[in-house]
């Protein structure tokens, strides 16, 4: 089953073509808003497709307490939408009051493992399900950390029990950024509890030494090696629910479909060791 | 290990806004390289998208004063407001206020209320639905109460009332157009109100003739009819009421009346 990211531009060309595509993907704060266009196209596109709620503020990695009132939003929108997913990011957003609009990382330690165990408890005690955790892009590191990023999210879901949500554009990116072959990083993560797969575009800069340094823009087609990456974790994995995010410089809905129609043809070489996967995911 | 954790948050969140401010010093990188550049992305991330947010909110605004000038405008913004709200659809609330008090901005001094009426179209896009009224039903009203003047207004959410010593709206929409923008015969100095709601799922700016956005704004504070329209007239004697109710009900912007109780009579 492949997905694309809904953008708000694309909601009444897909409302009146109805292309084929397995599941819609939207940021679930962009919905926490009382009415109007948004929740209007997003009901329409619910009546004939599924919808996976993907959060970005609620920042798991957040060293205070997760925000009560975000959590009662977040469990609205899963009561109206009855998503098949709610997916959150391994990063913190908001700090002192302030939220920074930016997935940004954390140490690795025993401390923020127990923290990380604590907010990811809580969020599926209130919203009454499995939610999946997403590993993330990340361009710098700490001296701090105990713990491998690999190592880390593999504690995480057995103390908590989620989900992942395997973005293999930020297996690549993070890994090209610090010097990591992205192959072993998936060799050492719990595959069996990936439930989504998210792919991405990537820019490339350099850092201060002349060395590749990827930025996860979401602003373009998916590079080639995070293809490859791709056909890699299904090789292992079996097929995987997929999504295409393009967030920025967002493209016509051919392109997206597109880029999708490529995942899937990927994907079809997989299906039938991976069939009784989707099943249980969208029943 | 709380403590360092800790602290390594405080000092990134620090960082993020403050270009003065240098970051963790805990930050590595695999291959020695200055981490201050990586940084960098995440500090350029955090404001670039604040000011893209911004960029979308007010697009007109942007368009007046060119894009340079409003991605400097909107960074001092971003950097002295940043958001406290994990939803950005609000953002940019006090914006208009920030622009009209912007020093570099002041020989353009219709923007602050060219940006007010952006954020009031931005508002009232994702305002709550609720259902207008129908002609039948208010008829019934005014049938039901011999004295209309008594009759209290509900508007719908999406309301908002503008009142600009410029000409903000045309202004506005002579920028809505995918071609050359032509301000042709547009007087700046000329007063303009307007009324900014949604019907269904589309925001309308409509001008509003003199006196009616005193109206608006007093039936909107539950004002009854008639206590409304005397204070429109007080301030515009040439204010028109059949025109400024024809207007409210034609754009559906009344969701109830409500009316005044029998005994108070």
């Amino acid at each position: 089953m492949i997905g694309i990211g809904l953008k708000a531009q694309h909601c009444r060309q897909v409302l009146q073509e109805r292309p084929a595509i397995g599941f819609f993907e939207v940021h679930a704060e962009n919905y926490m808003v009382d009415g109007g266009p948004f929740h209007h196209f997003l009901s329409g596109i619910r009546e004939h497709y599924p919808v996976s709620l993907h959060g970005v503020g609620l920042s798991i990695g957040g060293e205070g307490p997760l925000d009560e009132a975000h959590l009662d939003r977040l469990f609205g929108l899963i009561e109206r939408y009855d998503p098949i997913w709610f997916s959150e990011h391994l990063a913190w957003s908001c700090h002192g009051g302030v939220f920074f609009n930016d997935l940004l990382p954390l140490p690795y330690t025993l401390e923020t493992l127990r923290r990380v165990c604590e907010h990811i408890d809580r969020t599926q005690e209130r919203l009454k399900r499995e939610m999946l955790l997403e590993n993330p892009a990340t361009y710098v590191e700490f001296a701090t950390s105990t713990i491998s990023e690999s190592e880390f999210l593999r504690e995480v879901v057995r103390r908590t029990g989620c989900g992942l949500l395997l973005d293999v554009n930020n297996v690549y990116v993070s890994c090209v950024n610090h010097g990591r072959d992205p192959r072993q990083f998936i060799n050492e993560i719990p595959l069996d509890k990936v439930r989504e797969i998210h792919l991405a575009g990537f820019a490339r800069e350099v850092d201060a030494a002349g060395a590749s340094l990827l930025i996860d823009n979401h602003g373009s087609a998916v590079d080639t090696a995070v293809w490859d990456l791709y056909a890699a974790v299904l090789d292992r994995h079996g097929a995987a629910p997929t999504l295409i995010e393009w967030d920025n410089n967002v493209p016509a809905l051919s392109v997206l479909l597109a880029e999708a129609e490529r995942a899937a043809r990927i994907l079809a070489r997989h299906t039938t060791c991976g069939l009784a996967e989707i099943v249980e995911a969208t029943a | 290990m709380a403590m360092v954790a800790e602290s390594i948050q405080v000092e990134f969140a620090k960082s993020l806004l403050d270009p003065a401010c240098a970051g963790p010093s805990q930050l590595k990188t695999w291959n020695r390289s200055d981490p201050a550049v990586r940084l960098a992305v995440y500090r350029n991330n955090v404001v670039s998208s604040l000011i893209d947010a911004l960029a979308d909110t007010f697009p007109v605004t942007e368009a007046l004063v060119g894009v340079e000038f409003f991605r400097a405008m909107a960074s001092v913004y971003v950097r002295k407001n940043p958001p406290t709200s994990r939803i950005l659809a609000h953002y940019g609330s006090t914006f208009a206020a920030f622009v009209e008090s912007f020093e570099p901005a002041s020989t353009v001094p219709f923007l602050s209320d060219v940006a007010r009426l952006e954020f009031a179209r931005v508002f009232a896009y994702h305002a709550a639905d609720v259902d207008s009224i129908s002609p039948a039903v208010v008829q019934t009203a005014f049938d039901l109460e011999v004295d209309g003047a008594r009759l209290v207004f509900a508007l719908h959410p999406s309301v908002t009332v503008l009142e600009s010593s410029y000409a903000s709206v045309s202004l506005w929409a002579a920028h809505q157009t995918d071609g050359e923008v032509d301000l042709g015969e547009l007087v700046v100095e000329s007063p303009e109100d307007a009324l900014v709601l949604r019907h269904a799922t589309d925001v309308a700016t409509i001008s509003l003739p003199p006196g009616a956005a005193i109206f608006i704004r007093a039936l909107r504070n539950q004002t009854p009819l008639g206590a409304s329209a005397c204070a429109a007239i007080a301030r515009e004697s040439t204010f028109d009421l059949t025109f400024a109710l024809s207007l409210l009900f034609q754009n559906g912007a009344v969701t109830s009346i409500e009316l005044p109780d029998r005994n108070e009579k």
